[in-house]
């Protein structure tokens, strides 16, 4: 085995420093009637070229020559190739939680730097090295409000992303939480019904832009949640950040999402990264890893995982999450997508995916479709109405090779004939028309 | 060295954006628009490759050398894996294509379970969990929902834990909404089963074990300790941390245990990437399976589909179907190993005990066994005679080019320093770290303000953590950001130490 590097004359010496006589002795702790005797009945080894020989079989049994305007959470986004470099130098990419600080400067100071990245982006204080994706922030961010408001309601807008909300369920009843759901009206969230609902809340969880597209009242829904002493958590798009405002500046007090959109490849769902960022008041409960700045024994400045009082390894029971490995690594390549772009190229990215998906909204209504929600502004995504049963009109166009969205009857009543579309920078007006064609 | 932001300069970027011509660029309603923009970083592309290359150079990972940190399992990442999880017909793969359009990856993912089954000797397996802390909390989860359905729930409040426990396993039972019952560790470092057995009764749910433990030791009483739990008839959760041990050699199903966390990113070799991502498979015993996250991955004859229809499901525990380039980077390491995944665990093993017969007469061995995969000494004599402790032989291996061992950790020994070699390792590296420990005793007696102050070559000296966790700085404040003196200016000298 050729990522072995034992020899028998190493295994003989080594046995004899030991004191047995062979390797099977080494596992006399364990009882005889748990021994497997047996080979694992696995497929036999395959060398390298066969290895690559059999996984571009798997890949090309996957179909992803469609033109991509399927988005809901996931975005065909251009990833640079700087990102790549960067991810495959080895000191990086095959190194463990930074525990030993002066072996991981590059490391922490890079979480840092994305910490800072998230901060700029969202308007808040703190950020945390990542959660694992943009649904279970969420249900990090329930857990905090939990405790710092002593309430036992999660409320969330239904026009946030199903499965955000599916995991936020999930979680809910370990942490003792009760999850209300706040109906869409015409694609968009009423703050009034929010007022209403974050009574007794927690935490008011709203998406901006929400899962239909559609951009919220979010500074109005925020006030809502304020009004009644909810936590008001946005769950908002890296990449529209450079074109809508940070949700520290109206007024939430938390930020949260999925990071996929920087940096990351689709890769069928992950890994990615969840981001998680507050107002300082919750430094002391967000959960995971936070890289703070120091200094050394000479004086020097220096970076080290920080506030691990918080954390499991310390606190046991009584910690603020039980997160350990995180996703470091597609964080970075988020930071190292952001650090490209820069605040000019931030803008103009979203400034080109809210110009692309006006023009596919403006193409198809000529053509003479009807949007699901004519009237409410969008960013990079909206919902069409197809005119027949969506998964049917997604089958027809996927023929002339365009997957044109994602059928929101999935999750949403009276939706059965919407097609959610979703237009990233990499489409072209080309692909636009492709799409219009392939819908009509 | 400069943050990323110190170096930048107004105007500069780093990749341009597509502009197609001719459109308009719709407005943002006014109360929705950004008014101060973010203030990223402003550099040219190749000033940010340089920026990350030299934080890359300030860093030490497996590619650099040996990393026994114990309880991680740091093992060889295969290239090809990275290679193989680029390919467009996985990279590009949008996770919400109808299944026709995603064959290829529902096929591997099936075909890990199929491993994941064999090693585990389980019944069914769920991808979906992101780390082995997710799997765990998951796995409680399941165990509510199993009790629910039995009308047990209320009754089963308790989940058993033994000191030994990595601190994911309570943190876990609170989050899932138990309560937690430690159980002590005896003489020879099996769960003390006499204080088992005042511990385990109608309101116990379950326990939770790490087998071979954070010691490094197979717990012998194992058999016993199965038929406390099922006798009541509680669930045993195995915590996969430690599955490096046992591939191919014992299976957690044949030693009772009814739910199993894999950490793929420990035993099959995803890269940690400096913190993330790993990936948490569970697999669990038949009785449990109607109650595993959806999707499942379903084989109808050759093709494959995702399962939604799962009325007893828990639901979801993070998005879609798992971490994916996790799986493809996992099943190519086993794909590549194939039955000889048993050898891997031997040789993880051999390497662990012959450290430990090196070691042995240098430093204190809290339990006199062999050991598994991993073993744990402590520095309490070198601390009690020269003052010199786990910290400091830590933080002086740096000096001799090698990570150190894991610290501290299990709590249950003082000044632990906890060893995990992996397979990967050749003798002579085993040789040469056992050797550098054996020298920084010999320092700890003659020398030990070398040791006190060590490391001495990497690109920082000993950090402040008490200041860092005191006066908190989690972002960089730009024009306000507390100035330092000297940051910054030292050289590194090499990566690899003396």
């Amino acid at each position: 085995m050729s990522y072995l590097s034992v020899t028998d004359a190493d295994r003989e010496a080594m046995l004899a420093a030991i004191g047995v006589s062979t390797v099977d002795e080494l596992f006399r702790d364990i009882p005889a009637g748990m021994r497997y005797r047996q080979e694992l009945a696995v497929k036999p080894a395959l060398p390298e070229a066969e290895l690559q020989r059999h996984f571009e079989e798997l890949a090309a049994k996957n179909v992803v020559d469609e033109v991509c305007f399927l988005g809901a959470g996931i975005y065909d986004h251009y990833v640079p190739a700087v990102v790549d470099a960067v991810l495959q130098r080895g000191e990086l990419l095959t190194a463990y939680t930074p525990y030993q600080p002066e072996m991981s400067q590059g490391v922490l100071q890079a979480i840092f730097e994305y910490q800072t990245a998230i901060c700029e982006l969202t308007g808040m204080d703190v950020s945390n090295a990542s959660g694992y994706d943009g649904t279970t922030v969420a249900a990090d961010a329930c857990f905090v409000a939990k405790h710092a408001t002593g309430r036992a309601k999660v409320v969330v807008t239904e026009a946030t992303n199903p499965q955000v909300r599916q995991v936020v369920k999930t979680y809910a009843p370990g942490f003792g939480l009760d999850v209300v759901e706040v109906p869409h009206e015409g694609g968009a969230t009423d703050p009034d019904r929010i007022k209403k609902a974050a009574a007794d809340a927690a935490l008011v969880i709203f998406q901006q832009p929400n899962f239909f597209g559609v951009l919220e009242a979010a500074p109005d829904l925020a006030a809502a949640a304020n009004d009644a002493g909810a936590m008001p958590v946005a769950h908002v798009d890296l990449v529209s950040l450079g074109v809508l405002e940070a949700p520290g500046a109206y007024g939430c007090a938390m930020a949260i999402g999925e990071g996929q959109s920087a940096g990351n490849a689709m890769s069928y769902g992950g890994p990615h990264y969840g981001f998680l960022a507050a107002r300082s008041d919750y430094v002391r409960r967000l959960p995971g890893r936070i890289v703070g700045e120091t200094v050394d024994a000479a004086g020097e400045r220096g970076y080290v995982l920080t506030l691990q009082t918080r954390e499991q390894h310390i606190r046991r029971e009584k910690a603020t999450s039980n997160i350990t490995t995180n996703q470091t690594l597609l964080a970075l390549a988020g930071l190292v997508h952001l650090s490209l772009l820069g605040p000019q190229g931030l803008r103009e990215l979203g400034e080109t995916c809210l110009a692309l998906a006006q023009h596919a909204k403006a193409e198809l209504q000529k053509a003479g479709l009807e949007l699901a929600f004519p009237d409410k502004a969008t960013f990079k995504e909206f919902a069409v109405r197809t005119g027949r049963n969506a998964r049917e009109a997604l089958a027809e166009a996927r023929k002339k090779g365009v997957y044109a969205g994602y059928p929101l009857g999935r999750d949403y009543a009276g939706l059965d004939d919407a097609l959610l579309v979703a237009v990233t920078e990499k489409r072209t007006v080309e692909e636009i028309a492709q799409l219009v064609e392939a819908l009509s | 060295m400069k943050l990323i932001y110190e170096k930048s300069q107004s105007g500069r970027r780093g990749i341009g954006v597509p502009q197609p011509d001719g459109l308009d660029v719709p407005e943002v309603p006014a109360e929705l628009r950004r008014k101060e923009p973010p203030r990223l970083p402003e550099l040219a592309e190749p000033e940010v490759l340089r920026h990350f290359t030299e934080l890359s150079t300030r860093n030490f990972g497996i590619d650099t050398g040996f990393y026994p940190l114990g309880s991680c399992t740091m093992k060889y990442n295969p290239r090809i894996n990275e290679r193989l999880v680029g390919l467009p017909g996985f990279a590009q793969l949008h996770p919400l294509v109808e299944d026709d359009a995603a064959q290829g990856a529902l096929e591997l993912e099936w075909e890990l379970e199929q491993i994941l089954l064999q090693v585990t000797g389980l019944d069914a397996v769920s991808l979906q969990p992101a780390a082995g802390s997710q799997g765990e909390l998951t796995g409680l989860m399941l165990f509510h929902a199993y009790f629910a359905d039995r009308g047990e729930d209320e009754q089963r409040t308790n989940i058993v834990i033994p000191d030994t426990a990595h601190g994911t396993n309570p943190a876990s039972v609170t989050m899932a909404g138990y309560k937690l019952t430690p159980v002590r560790t005896d003489q020879r470092g099996n769960i003390d089963v006499a204080d088992l057995r005042t511990k385990v009764d109608e309101h116990t749910a379950g326990l939770m074990l790490t087998n071979p433990s954070t010691l490094g030791l197979f717990d012998e009483n194992i058999e016993e300790i199965e038929r406390i739990f099922h006798g009541v008839g509680a669930l045993m959760y195995y915590d996969g941390a430690n599955l490096n041990a046992v591939c191919g050699i014992s299976r957690p199903g044949d030693m009772g245990f009814d739910v199993v966390h894999i950490n793929l990113h420990k035993t099959f070799s995803q890269p940690h990437g400096g913190g993330g991502p790993g990936g948490g498979p569970i697999a669990v015993r038949e009785m449990l399976e109607p109650f595993l996250p959806v999707p499942v991955v379903a084989r109808d004859g050759d093709t494959f589909r995702l399962d939604y229809d799962r009325p007893k499901s828990i639901g979801k525990v993070r998005a879609f179907s798992g971490p994916f380039g996790v799986f493809v980077r996992s099943y190519a390491f086993m794909r590549s190993y194939g039955p000889a995944l048993r050898e891997m665990s031997e040789v993880a093993v051999l390497n662990a005990n012959y450290m430990l017969a090196r070691l042995k007469d240098t430093y204190d061995v809290p339990y006199e066994r062999l050991c598994m995969h991993e073993f744990v000494l402590s520095a309490r004599t070198l601390k009690r005679e020269h003052g010199v402790s786990a910290l400091d032989v830590a933080k002086r291996l740096m000096d001799y080019g090698f990570h150190p061992p894991t610290i501290y950790f299990p709590l249950v020994v003082p000044e632990a320093l906890m060893i995990e070699p992996t397979e990967s390792e050749a003798k002579e590296t085993l040789d040469a770290f056992c050797e550098a420990l054996i020298a920084i005793a010999r320092e700890a007696a003659n020398e030990p303000d070398t040791v006190h102050s060590a490391p001495h070559s990497r690109p920082v000296k000993r950090l402040d953590e008490v200041r860092a966790a005191k006066e908190v700085v989690v972002k960089y404040r730009f024009d306000d950001h507390p100035a330092v003196e000297g940051a910054g200016d030292r050289q590194v000298e090499a990566q690899k130490g003396v």
